[in-house]
Protein backbone atom coordinates (compact mmCIF):
# COMPACT_ATOMS: atom_id res chain seq x y z
CA UNK A 1 0.00 0.00 0.00
CA UNK A 2 3.20 2.08 -0.17
CA UNK A 3 2.36 3.40 -3.81
CA UNK A 4 -0.45 5.72 -1.69
CA UNK A 5 2.45 7.24 0.36
CA UNK A 6 2.93 10.58 -2.00
CA UNK A 7 -1.00 10.58 -2.15
CA UNK A 8 -1.44 11.17 1.60
CA UNK A 9 1.41 13.10 2.07
CA UNK A 10 0.41 15.35 -0.61
CA UNK A 11 -2.76 15.69 1.26
CA UNK A 12 -1.73 15.59 4.75
CA UNK A 13 -0.85 19.60 4.54
CA UNK A 14 -3.09 22.43 4.96
CA UNK A 15 -1.45 25.12 2.43
CA UNK A 16 -1.79 22.03 0.14
CA UNK A 17 -5.15 21.06 0.66
CA UNK A 18 -6.17 24.91 0.20
CA UNK A 19 -3.91 24.58 -3.37
CA UNK A 20 -6.69 21.97 -4.62
CA UNK A 21 -9.25 23.93 -3.21
CA UNK A 22 -8.34 26.87 -5.50
CA UNK A 23 -7.73 24.94 -7.81
CA UNK A 24 -11.20 23.03 -8.06
CA UNK A 25 -12.31 26.79 -8.01
CA UNK A 26 -10.80 27.64 -11.25
CA UNK A 27 -8.91 25.02 -13.13
CA UNK A 28 -5.90 26.21 -14.99
CA UNK A 29 -3.85 28.83 -12.73
CA UNK A 30 -0.02 30.23 -13.04
CA UNK A 31 2.39 29.80 -9.88
CA UNK A 32 2.00 33.88 -9.66
CA UNK A 33 -2.00 33.65 -9.41
CA UNK A 34 -2.17 30.35 -7.16
CA UNK A 35 0.38 32.22 -4.91
CA UNK A 36 -1.83 35.85 -5.15
CA UNK A 37 -4.91 33.37 -3.58
CA UNK A 38 -3.56 32.07 -0.87
CA UNK A 39 -2.19 35.10 0.43
CA UNK A 40 -5.21 37.30 -0.38
CA UNK A 41 -8.32 34.90 0.56
CA UNK A 42 -5.94 32.75 2.90
CA UNK A 43 -4.01 35.06 4.99
CA UNK A 44 -1.45 32.41 3.65
CA UNK A 45 2.16 33.91 3.07
CA UNK A 46 4.28 31.79 1.29
CA UNK A 47 7.34 32.38 -0.15
CA UNK A 48 7.53 31.11 -4.53
CA UNK A 49 10.02 28.73 -3.50
CA UNK A 50 7.68 27.42 -1.11
CA UNK A 51 4.71 27.39 -3.24
CA UNK A 52 7.12 25.37 -5.64
CA UNK A 53 7.63 22.71 -3.89
CA UNK A 54 4.22 22.20 -2.65
CA UNK A 55 3.09 21.83 -6.21
CA UNK A 56 6.18 19.85 -7.20
CA UNK A 57 4.44 17.69 -3.87
CA UNK A 58 1.09 17.88 -5.57
CA UNK A 59 2.18 17.01 -8.91
CA UNK A 60 4.45 13.52 -7.99
CA UNK A 61 0.84 12.10 -6.20
CA UNK A 62 -0.57 13.05 -9.58
CA UNK A 63 -3.03 15.69 -7.88
CA UNK A 64 -2.03 18.17 -10.24
CA UNK A 65 -0.59 18.27 -13.70
CA UNK A 66 1.35 21.32 -15.12
CA UNK A 67 0.71 22.63 -19.14
CA UNK A 68 3.05 24.56 -21.11
CA UNK A 69 1.34 26.97 -23.17
CA UNK A 70 4.11 28.45 -25.35
CA UNK A 71 5.93 30.83 -22.53
CA UNK A 72 3.53 30.02 -19.98
CA UNK A 73 2.86 27.42 -17.45
CA UNK A 74 -0.61 26.47 -16.23
CA UNK A 75 -1.33 24.25 -12.79
CA UNK A 76 -4.33 22.09 -13.43
CA UNK A 77 -6.09 19.69 -10.73
CA UNK A 78 -6.55 16.01 -11.31
CA UNK A 79 -8.41 14.16 -8.19
CA UNK A 80 -8.48 10.59 -10.31
CA UNK A 81 -5.60 9.56 -7.53
CA UNK A 82 -8.49 9.92 -4.83
CA UNK A 83 -10.40 7.25 -6.05
CA UNK A 84 -8.35 4.72 -4.66
CA UNK A 85 -9.39 6.11 -1.20
CA UNK A 86 -12.77 4.43 -1.73
CA UNK A 87 -11.41 1.53 -3.56
CA UNK A 88 -9.35 0.61 -0.59
CA UNK A 89 -12.31 1.64 2.07
CA UNK A 90 -15.27 1.33 0.18
CA UNK A 91 -18.13 3.82 1.26
CA UNK A 92 -20.62 0.73 1.32
CA UNK A 93 -23.79 2.69 3.40
CA UNK A 94 -25.20 6.13 2.10
CA UNK A 95 -26.34 7.22 5.61
CA UNK A 96 -23.79 7.50 8.56
CA UNK A 97 -23.53 4.87 11.13
CA UNK A 98 -26.37 5.72 14.00
CA UNK B 1 8.86 66.18 -1.82
CA UNK B 2 10.37 62.63 -3.13
CA UNK B 3 7.31 61.64 -5.76
CA UNK B 4 6.85 59.42 -8.92
CA UNK B 5 7.50 60.41 -11.86
CA UNK B 6 8.67 58.09 -14.41
CA UNK B 7 8.20 53.87 -14.49
CA UNK B 8 9.26 51.84 -17.14
CA UNK B 9 8.64 48.07 -18.98
CA UNK B 10 11.04 47.01 -20.26
CA UNK B 11 10.00 45.70 -24.18
CA UNK B 12 11.59 43.56 -26.82
CA UNK B 13 10.08 46.22 -29.55
CA UNK B 14 9.23 50.10 -29.11
CA UNK B 15 7.22 50.35 -32.11
CA UNK B 16 5.53 47.52 -31.31
CA UNK B 17 5.11 48.12 -27.71
CA UNK B 18 3.76 51.85 -28.63
CA UNK B 19 0.84 50.07 -30.76
CA UNK B 20 0.19 47.88 -27.66
CA UNK B 21 0.10 49.82 -25.15
CA UNK B 22 -1.82 53.07 -26.93
CA UNK B 23 -4.30 51.07 -29.40
CA UNK B 24 -5.10 47.90 -27.05
CA UNK B 25 -4.31 49.26 -23.48
CA UNK B 26 -5.47 53.17 -24.04
CA UNK B 27 -2.51 55.06 -23.09
CA UNK B 28 -1.22 57.89 -25.39
CA UNK B 29 2.27 58.87 -26.35
CA UNK B 30 4.09 61.39 -24.26
CA UNK B 31 7.34 61.54 -25.46
CA UNK B 32 8.91 60.52 -28.44
CA UNK B 33 12.75 61.48 -28.71
CA UNK B 34 15.47 60.28 -30.60
CA UNK B 35 18.44 59.09 -28.77
CA UNK B 36 20.83 57.15 -31.36
CA UNK B 37 19.60 53.36 -31.27
CA UNK B 38 16.75 53.70 -29.06
CA UNK B 39 13.58 55.95 -28.59
CA UNK B 40 12.83 57.87 -25.29
CA UNK B 41 9.46 56.85 -25.50
CA UNK B 42 6.60 57.22 -23.16
CA UNK B 43 2.91 56.86 -22.63
CA UNK B 44 0.58 58.77 -19.92
CA UNK B 45 -2.93 57.90 -19.13
CA UNK B 46 -5.45 60.00 -20.89
CA UNK B 47 -6.85 60.16 -17.30
CA UNK B 48 -3.92 62.26 -15.79
CA UNK B 49 -1.66 63.32 -18.94
CA UNK B 50 0.58 65.31 -16.93
CA UNK B 51 0.80 62.36 -14.46
CA UNK B 52 3.39 59.45 -14.20
CA UNK B 53 5.22 58.30 -17.17
CA UNK B 54 5.57 55.06 -18.07
CA UNK B 55 8.87 54.51 -20.20
CA UNK B 56 8.67 51.76 -22.91
CA UNK B 57 12.31 50.90 -22.90
CA UNK B 58 14.08 48.35 -24.63
CA UNK B 59 15.21 45.26 -23.47
CA UNK B 60 18.05 44.72 -25.60
CA UNK B 61 20.56 46.92 -23.34
CA UNK B 62 21.85 43.74 -21.19
CA UNK B 63 21.80 40.57 -21.42
CA UNK B 64 20.56 39.49 -18.40
CA UNK B 65 17.07 41.26 -19.29
CA UNK B 66 15.73 38.52 -21.70
CA UNK B 67 16.30 35.70 -19.25
CA UNK B 68 15.19 37.89 -16.13
CA UNK B 69 11.73 38.88 -17.92
CA UNK B 70 11.22 34.88 -19.69
CA UNK B 71 11.62 33.75 -16.30
CA UNK B 72 8.78 36.02 -14.53
CA UNK B 73 6.15 35.21 -17.54
CA UNK B 74 6.87 31.60 -17.03
CA UNK B 75 6.02 31.50 -13.47
CA UNK B 76 3.11 34.21 -14.60
CA UNK B 77 4.54 36.97 -12.55
CA UNK B 78 3.13 40.62 -13.80
CA UNK B 79 6.67 43.05 -14.44
CA UNK B 80 3.82 46.10 -13.54
CA UNK B 81 0.35 46.91 -13.17
CA UNK B 82 -1.77 49.52 -13.79
CA UNK B 83 -5.25 50.34 -12.37
CA UNK B 84 -9.01 50.10 -14.16
CA UNK B 85 -12.34 51.40 -13.14
CA UNK B 86 -13.91 47.91 -14.08
CA UNK B 87 -11.38 44.89 -14.34
CA UNK B 88 -13.82 43.01 -15.54
CA UNK B 89 -15.17 45.09 -18.12
CA UNK B 90 -11.73 45.73 -18.89
CA UNK B 91 -10.58 41.79 -19.35
CA UNK B 92 -14.10 42.19 -21.97
CA UNK B 93 -12.69 44.21 -23.87
CA UNK B 94 -9.45 43.51 -24.06
CA UNK B 95 -10.53 40.39 -25.12
CA UNK B 96 -12.21 41.57 -27.80
CA UNK B 97 -9.62 43.49 -28.79
CA UNK B 98 -7.10 40.49 -29.12
CA UNK B 99 -5.51 40.26 -25.90
CA UNK B 100 -4.43 37.50 -24.60
CA UNK B 101 -4.93 36.79 -20.29
CA UNK B 102 -2.70 34.12 -18.28
CA UNK B 103 -5.17 34.90 -15.19
CA UNK B 104 -8.92 36.11 -15.67
CA UNK B 105 -10.67 38.71 -13.36
CA UNK B 106 -10.44 37.32 -10.08
CA UNK B 107 -12.10 38.26 -6.75
CA UNK B 108 -8.77 38.81 -4.21
CA UNK B 109 -10.58 39.92 -1.52
CA UNK B 110 -9.96 44.09 -1.32
CA UNK B 111 -8.89 44.13 -5.01
CA UNK B 112 -10.27 42.25 -8.24
CA UNK B 113 -7.03 41.15 -10.37
CA UNK B 114 -6.41 40.34 -13.69
CA UNK B 115 -3.03 38.76 -15.78
CA UNK B 116 -2.20 39.81 -19.60
CA UNK B 117 0.28 39.55 -22.00
CA UNK B 118 1.82 42.77 -23.26
CA UNK B 119 3.47 40.78 -26.66
CA UNK B 120 6.61 42.62 -25.40
CA UNK B 121 7.81 40.08 -23.24
CA UNK B 122 5.76 40.68 -20.18
CA UNK B 123 2.93 40.26 -18.14
CA UNK B 124 1.37 43.21 -17.14
CA UNK B 125 -1.13 43.15 -13.60
CA UNK B 126 -4.66 45.31 -13.88
CA UNK B 127 -6.46 45.59 -10.89
CA UNK B 128 -9.52 47.26 -9.57
CA UNK B 129 -9.52 48.29 -5.85
CA UNK B 130 -12.63 48.04 -4.47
Amino acid sequence: MDADRDLFKALGDATRRVILDELTDKDGQTLFEIRGRLVMKHDLASTRQAISQHLAVLEQAGLVHTRRQGRFKFHHIDTSPLRSIIERWPIDREEPHP
Amino acid sequence: MIRIKLTNVLVDDQAKALAFYTEKLGFIKKNDVPTGDARWLTVVSPADPDGVELLLEPDGGHPAAGPFKSALVADGIPYAQFAVDDVYAEVERLKGLGVEFTQDAVDMGPVVTAVLDDTCGNLIQIITMK
